[in-house]
C-alpha cells in the first residue's frame, strides 16, 4: 500500500518538474515562519495568499469557461461587506462570517447570472462591470449603515497573532487552489467538471450538441468562482479589520486580470505565480512610491510582449515536454518518453 | 431649468458620443477591447492644457498639436505594442490597461495630480430663453457633430472606409481581397485615437483635467457601446445619448446624490441588456455596420 503510494507520488509529482516545483512552493510556504517571521513579511505573504485565491478564482471562472469577467471584484466586495455587517451588528466571529459572507457571494453570482447567461463574449465582460460598480453606489448612497467612503473598521481580529493568520490564510489557499485545481483537471476521471468547461471555453454550440447542459455548468463555475473569491473577501475584511469601497473598485477586477494573465491563464498555478510575482514587487516598488504603478506597468507590459501566453505558462513548456505518442508528461532533457521509449524530438 | 438641462446633456452625450463611436470602430475592425481608448483622451485634454498654458500657443493651433500628436500616440502604441500579440485577446487587453495605467503615471509625473483646465476658444455666452450658454458649448456640440458626420462619411463613401467595413465583415476575406488588414488596423486605430482626441480637447476647457480623468469616461463608453451594440456607430451615439440622458437627470433630481450617476446609469445597460441581448442596435458581426 505504501509502496504503492510512493509509487504514484514518483511517477506523478517527482517525474513532472511542474509539479515537482508546486510541491516544493508549497512545502516553503508552509516552513516559511521558520526563516524569519517579521510582521510586515508575514503582512505582504498573507495578503498575497488571500489574493492568490482571489485571482484565482478569477481563472477558474473566466479562464476556464471563457466567460471573461471584468467585474471580479463583486464578489470579493459582497463577501467582504457582508462579513463586516454580520461582525459588527450581529456580533458574530470569523469562522461564521467567511463562510457566510462566502455565501452572500454566491448569490450575487446567481443575480449576475440573470444578464451573464444571455450574452456571450465581449457583452459578457461589459455587463459584468456594471455589477460591482452598481453596488458600490448603493453603498455610498447609504452612508448610516456602510460607513460610505470609510467602509466599515473595526472589526474582530482573524486570530491572536500574526502567525497564526499566516498559517490560517495559507492552508485556507492551498485547499482552495488544491479543489479548483482538480475541478479544472480534465484528465480527471473521477470529476466530470473540468473536460466539461473545457469543451464549453472551446465550443459552446458543440458542447450543448452533445447533451451537456452547459447553462447550468456556467452557473456552477459563477458560483464556485464567487464562492472562493468571496472567501478571500472575507479573509481580507477580518485581516485588514476593515470593509471599504476599495474591494468593489474596478481595479481591483482589473487586479484579478492582470494577475492571472500575467502569470498565465487557464492554468490555476499561472495565477498564483502572478500574484507572488507581482504583489511582492508592487510593495518592494513601494521604496520610490511616485514610479511605483509606472515600473509596474512596463513590467507587465515587457513580459507580456515576449511571453503573451504568460510567465508560468512558458516557463512550463519550456522545462516540460509532452510525449507524442502516449500524451504522458516528460522532462525537458528527456530524448525518450518515460512510459513508451517513443523519441520526444 | 430645462434647457439647462437639455444641453448639459447634449454636451456629455456628444463627447460620450465621440470616445463610444472611436472605442466601437476599433473594436468593430480588430475585435479588441481596447482599454487604453479614453487614456488617449486624457492625453489629449493635457496636451491642449501644456500647448496653451505652458507653452503659450494660441488655443487652434494647441488643439491641432494635440490632436495629432495624441493621434500619432495612438497608431504608434497599437504598432509597437499591440500588434505582435493581436491573436492573444485577453493579453490585449491586459496591455491596454497598462499602458493606459502607464500614462496616467506620466501625466502624473509630468503634471502632478492638481486638477487643471484648458482656456476657451470662444468666451462669452448667449442667452437663449432665459439660460446662460457658454459659447464654448455650443462650439462643442458643432464640433461633435461635424466631426461624427465626418465619420460618417468617411466610412460609407470613400474607398478606405468601403476596407475598413470589408475587414470589420471578414478579416480573411478582405485579405484574399487585396485589403493589407494590418494597415487598415494601423489606420482604424488612428482614427479610434483622434476621435478620443477631438473629445479630450472639447472637454479639455469644460471639465476639470487631471490624470485619473480617464476612469469614469472608460466605464461609461463601455456602458454605451454595449447598450448601444459592439461594433456599431449609430448605435454607440444613440446608447450615449440615452446615457448621458439618464446621468443628467440622475444629477438634476438627486444633486446630492452625483455618485448615483454611475450606478443608474449602468442600471439603464444592465435593463436594456435584460430586454436585447445584442444591445439596441446589435448588427452580428457579419452584418453591414452603421
Amino acid at each position: 500500500m505504501l509502496r504503492r503510494l510512493f509509487k504514484d507520488f514518483q511517477g506523478d509529482v517527482l517525474a513532472i518538474p511542474g509539479r515537482l516545483i508546486a510541491l516544493v512552493f508549497f512545502l516553503l510556504l508552509f516552513l516559511f515562519p521558520l526563516i524569519t517571521q517579521e510582521p510586515y513579511t508575514l503582512r505582504i505573504l498573507i495578503l498575497a495568499n488571500i489574493y492568490v485565491i482571489f485571482a484565482v478564482s478569477w481563472d477558474f471562472l473566466s479562464g476556464y469557461t471563457g466567460q471573461v469577467n471584468f467585474g471580479h471584484a463583486l464578489f470579493f466586495g459582497v463577501a467582504a461587506y457582508t462579513a463586516a455587517i454580520l461582525n459588527k451588528y450581529i456580533g458574530l466571529q470569523p469562522w461564521a462570517t467567511i463562510p457566510i459572507g462566502a455565501i452572500v457571494a454566491v448569490g450575487a453570482g446567481m443575480l449576475m447570472c440573470l444578464p451573464a447567461l444571455r450574452l456571450r463574449g465581449p457583452y459578457l465582460s461589459l455587463v459584468t462591470l456594471a455589477f460591482p460598480l452598481i453596488v458600490l453606489g448603493v453603498i455610498k448612497a447609504f452612508p448610516d449603515f456602510t460607513g460610505g467612503e470609510h467602509g466599515i473598521t473595526g472589526l474582530a481580529r482573524l486570530s491572536d497573532s500574526r502567525l497564526t493568520d499566516y498559517y490560517i490564510s495559507a492552508v485556507v489557499m492551498t485547499l482552495s487552489v488544491f479543489i479548483m485545481w482538480k475541478l479544472t483537471d480534465a484528465k480527471s476521471a473521477l470529476v466530470r467538471t473540468g473536460i466539461i468547461l473545457h469543451a464549453i471555453r472551446e465550443d459552446e454550440i458543440a458542447a450543448r450538441a452533445s447533451g451537456i447542459n452547459t447553462i447550468r455548468y456556467k452557473m456552477l463555475a459563477f458560483a464556485i468562482g464567487g464562492f472562493f473569491a468571496g472567501i478571500a473577501g472575507g479573509l481580507l475584511a477580518h485581516f485588514m479589520r476593515i470593509a471599504g469601497p476599495s474591494t468593489l473598485d474596478l481595479m481591483l477586477s482589473f487586479q484579478a486580470i492582470i494577475w492571472t494573465v500575467f502569470g498565465g491563464i487557464v492554468s490555476i498555478y499561472g495565477a498564483v505565480v502572478g500574484v507572488y510575482i507581482l504583489y511582492p514587487l508592487m510593495e518592494f516598488l513601494r521604496v520610490i512610491p511616485e514610479l511605483r504603478i509606472l515600473i509596474f506597468s512596463a513590467i507587465v507590459i515587457v513580459i507580456l510582449l515576449f511571453m503573451p501566453e504568460g510567465i508560468a505558462v512558458w516557463i512550463r513548456d519550456k522545462i516540460e515536454r509532452e510525449c507524442p505518442r502516449c500524451k504522458l508528461t516528460n522532462v525537458w532533457w528527456r530524448r525518450t518518453c518515460r512510459a513508451c521509449g517513443a523519441s520526444l524530438y | 431649468m430645462f434647457q439647462a438641462f437639455v444641453i448639459q446633456m447634449l454636451v456629455t452625450g456628444g463627447v460620450y458620443a465621440l470616445l463610444a463611436a472611436g472605442f466601437s470602430l476599433i473594436f468593430g475592425v480588430a475585435r479588441m477591447i481596447n482599454l487604453a481608448h479614453t487614456a488617449f483622451f486624457m492625453l489629449a485634454a493635457y496636451g491642449m492644457y501644456f500647448c496653451s498654458y505652458q507653452f503659450g500657443l494660441d488655443p487652434i493651433s494647441s488643439i491641432i498639436l494635440s490632436i495629432v500628436v495624441t493621434t500619432l500616440i495612438a497608431v504608434a502604441s497599437y504598432k509597437v505594442f499591440i500588434d505582435r500579440i493581436r491573436e492573444h485577446q485577453v493579453t490585449v487587453l491586459l496591455i491596454t490597461i497598462a499602458l493606459a495605467m502607464v500614462f496616467q503615471e506620466l501625466m502624473l509625473l509630468a503634471f502632478g495630480a492638481h486638477f487643471r483646465e484648458a482656456p476657451v476658444l470662444i468666451p462669452g455666452y448667449l442667452e437663449v430663453l432665459g439660460v446662460k450658454i457658454t459659447n464654448q458649448q455650443l462650439l462643442s456640440i458643432g464640433i461633435v457633430l461635424v466631426v461624427l458626420v465626418c465619420v460618417w462619411a468617411l466610412l460609407l463613401r470613400t474607398k478606405l472606409g468601403l476596407a475598413i467595413r470589408a475587414t470589420a465583415q471578414d478579416t480573411e476575406i478582405a485579405n484574399l481581397m487585396g485589403i493589407s488588414v494590418s494597415r487598415v488596423l494601423l489606420i482604424t486605430m488612428g482614427i479610434a485615437g483622434a476621435l478620443a482626441a477631438v473629445a479630450g480637447v472639447v472637454v479639455a476647457p469644460l471639465w476639470v483635467v487631471y490624470p485619473y480623468m480617464w476612469l469614469s469616461p472608460l466605464v461609461m463608453v463601455m456602458a454605451i457601446v454595449t447598450l448601444g451594440g459592439l461594433g456599431s456607430i449609430k448605435g454607440s451615439v444613440v446608447g450615449a445619448f440615452i446615457i448621458a440622458f439618464v446621468e443628467t437627470l440622475v444629477v438634476f433630481l438627486v444633486p446630492a446624490g452625483a455618485f448615483l450617476k454611475l450606478a443608474f446609469a449602468l442600471l439603464a445597460m444592465v435593463i436594456i441588456l435584460v430586454v436585447r441581448p445584442e444591445g439596441l442596435f446589435g448588427v452580428i458581426f457579419e452584418e453591414e455596420r452603421l
